[in-house]
């Protein structure tokens, strides 16, 4: 069996939020996190409520900063040997892991990365499909699932007919296409949301409860996606309330325990 | 606060950089830059690279010094220590202060822009949209009647102002008409960088809804770098890749926009956050 190319690799994230205007009352969400993740796995995190589950998916994303800990993700984008520039603060070098023989693509730190390498690794690498779409006023659905593709340099045409293509098989109307998602149901809102996470074919999946308000057919269509996705060898990490959902296309379950609860055998000590 | 597919609206269009085998520069570096009214009030120490394509917000409130910042930046008022450095077309990074006046107002009508928060400030009112839309080409020696007509018809469009409204002067025009007016007369010499003073503060909310949408259009369709101040944190989550929260002069916090609002870290910043009418 050939080696799974890891996509991400997760080592000691901690994150603990802190309230300066209440008090400054600290509140560990995350603590001792390792995991891996590799192309062609579906990872899906479990746990009760408050053990942090969106917030390692966001983590992941870069729109939390990690407390602590290290979190690398291969980058698809800007391998080339002339990659490495100014705004590379975050590439990993000198401890050979940025080479360590999976193939192409640069282990990227996250933690500490600087805010251009997030965003080169948002457009080339980690796709985020969150629990609600945060429209923008005036861009039809067609532009909203589009723009991952422009943003990658897709002509503008080839871009609307792939998102057509993909909205039409999330049984999204064609009359809505050109309409604000604002005005959506939230299932309507939810397939535009996910059509945009994964037209653009990122390497990296992060998904918070893309299920959650879709009736049985759509979400039976969501799962054939995901599969999809996974069997094409892309690596997604995932938050699946509905059990079905998480047994159809889930690989591998990474539980989470509260970090409080982590916490404990060393306060016994 | 929910991190939706579109609060990192801003980071799907990635500024044109970061592509294999291209190293990016900077555009404009500010280092340890200090404007200060009476000692007291201004900016203090503010360092940060913008690069090309990048849209940076300064969020902070009134009296944080966010509009000095712009200023100094901007060479309108001369910074009294640190340095600005601008990678000028053909001849790369040089320090602002190396410039004779002649030369920094050419970049400042050429290769920048600057919105004022009130139109009124950035126009002409008693002549006409056409003639505002072409004076910076005709400082640069545009005498081409037609040439210039067809310029302005085509800023009109492209801001979304029927062309008809060509002869009429601007004090006719509504506000948000005024405000689209004075963007495109600074965007027709084709600007890399654009600095904006709450360019959305003074208008109504649907006006304002619309030309954030239109600015949003125009940054990632121009591949403009843009310097925005806004009090409005909705303004940066709408149009910025990066954020600066400025406070009593200096920078508190700076990071990706939709980092900043989703999880600040400074007490200032969460005050700011948890203030956000929903």
């Amino acid at each position: 069996m050939a080696v799974l190319k890891q996509m991400i690799r997760v080592r000691g994230l901690e994150k603990t939020f802190v309230l300066h205007n209440q008090g400054g009352v600290r509140l560990p969400v995350l603590r001792a996190v390792d995991f891996d993740a590799a192309a062609g796995e579906c990872l899906a995190l479990a746990g009760p409520s408050g053990t942090g589950k969106s917030t390692l998916l966001r983590c992941l994303y870069g729109n939390y900063l990690a407390t602590a800990g290290s979190i690398r993700i291969r980058d698809a984008g800007a391998a080339g040997p002339g990659a490495a520039g100014d705004a590379g603060a975050g590439r990993v070098d000198g401890d050979g892991s940025s080479n360590d023989g999976h193939g192409d693509g640069q282990w990227i730190e996250l933690h500490g990365a600087s805010e251009q390498r997030i965003l080169q690794l948002r457009r080339d690498t980690i796709g985020y499909v969150s629990q609600f779409l945060h429209a923008v006023p005036r861009v039809g659905a067609l532009d909203v699932v589009a723009e991952p593709l422009r943003a990658r340099g897709v002509e503008a045409g080839p871009a609307r007919e792939r998102a057509a293509a993909l909205l039409a098989r999330l049984n999204l109307p064609a009359r809505l296409f050109d309409l604000p998602p604002a005005t959506f149901s939230g299932g309507e809102q939810q397939r535009v949301n996910i059509a945009r996470g994964l037209i653009g074919g990122h390497p990296v999946l992060l998904l918070d409860e893309p299920t959650a308000s879709l009736d049985a057919r759509n979400r039976d269509v969501v799962v054939e996606l995901l599969c999809e996705a996974v069997a094409g060898g892309r690596c997604l990490v995932g938050i699946f309330h509905d059990e079905a959902v998480r047994d159809a296309v889930a690989t591998r379950v990474l539980a989470l325990e509260p970090a409080a609860a982590a916490a404990e055998p060393a306060l016994q000590d | 606060m929910k991190a939706g597919a579109y609060t990192d609206g801003a980071s799907a269009r990635v500024p044109a950089q970061g592509d294999a085998g291209r190293a990016p520069r900077p555009l404009l570096s500010a280092r340890e830059l200090t404007l200060t009214w009476d000692g007291v009030h201004g900016c203090r120490d503010v360092g940060f690279d913008l690069y090309p394509g990048e849209v940076l917000c300064v969020v902070g409130e009134s009296g944080s010094g966010k509009s000095t910042l712009l200023q100094a930046l901007s060479w309108q008022a001369r910074p009294q220590s640190g340095r600005i450095l601008y990678d000028m077309r053909g001849r790369g990074p040089v320090d602002l202060a190396d410039l004779d006046d002649a030369q920094r107002r050419l970049l400042a009508r050429t290769d920048w822009g600057y919105v004022h928060q009130h139109a009124r400030d950035g126009l002409r009112m008693q002549v006409s949209a056409g003639a505002n839309i072409a004076e910076r080409l005709m400082a640069l020696g545009g005498r081409h009647y037609g040439q210039l007509r067809g310029a302005a018809t085509h800023w009109l469009q492209r801001m979304e102002i029927d062309p008809i409204r060509l002869d009429d002067a601007p004090r006719s025009f509504s506000g948000g008409m005024q405000q689209r007016l004075q963007i495109a007369r600074n965007l027709v010499t084709a600007p890399r960088l654009v600095f904006m003073d709450e360019p959305t503060a003074s208008l109504d909310v649907s006006v304002q809804a619309r030309l954030l949408d239109l600015l949003r259009g125009l940054v990632a369709d121009l591949g403009l770098a843009a310097v925005v101040v806004t009090h409005d944190l909705a303004v940066a989550r709408l149009l910025a890749h990066r954020t600066l929260v400025m406070r009593g002069g200096r920078v508190v916090e700076s990071g990706l926009t939709d980092q900043i609002l989703d999880d600040p870290q400074h007490a200032y910043t969460q005050l700011l956050v948890s203030s956000i009418l929903r």
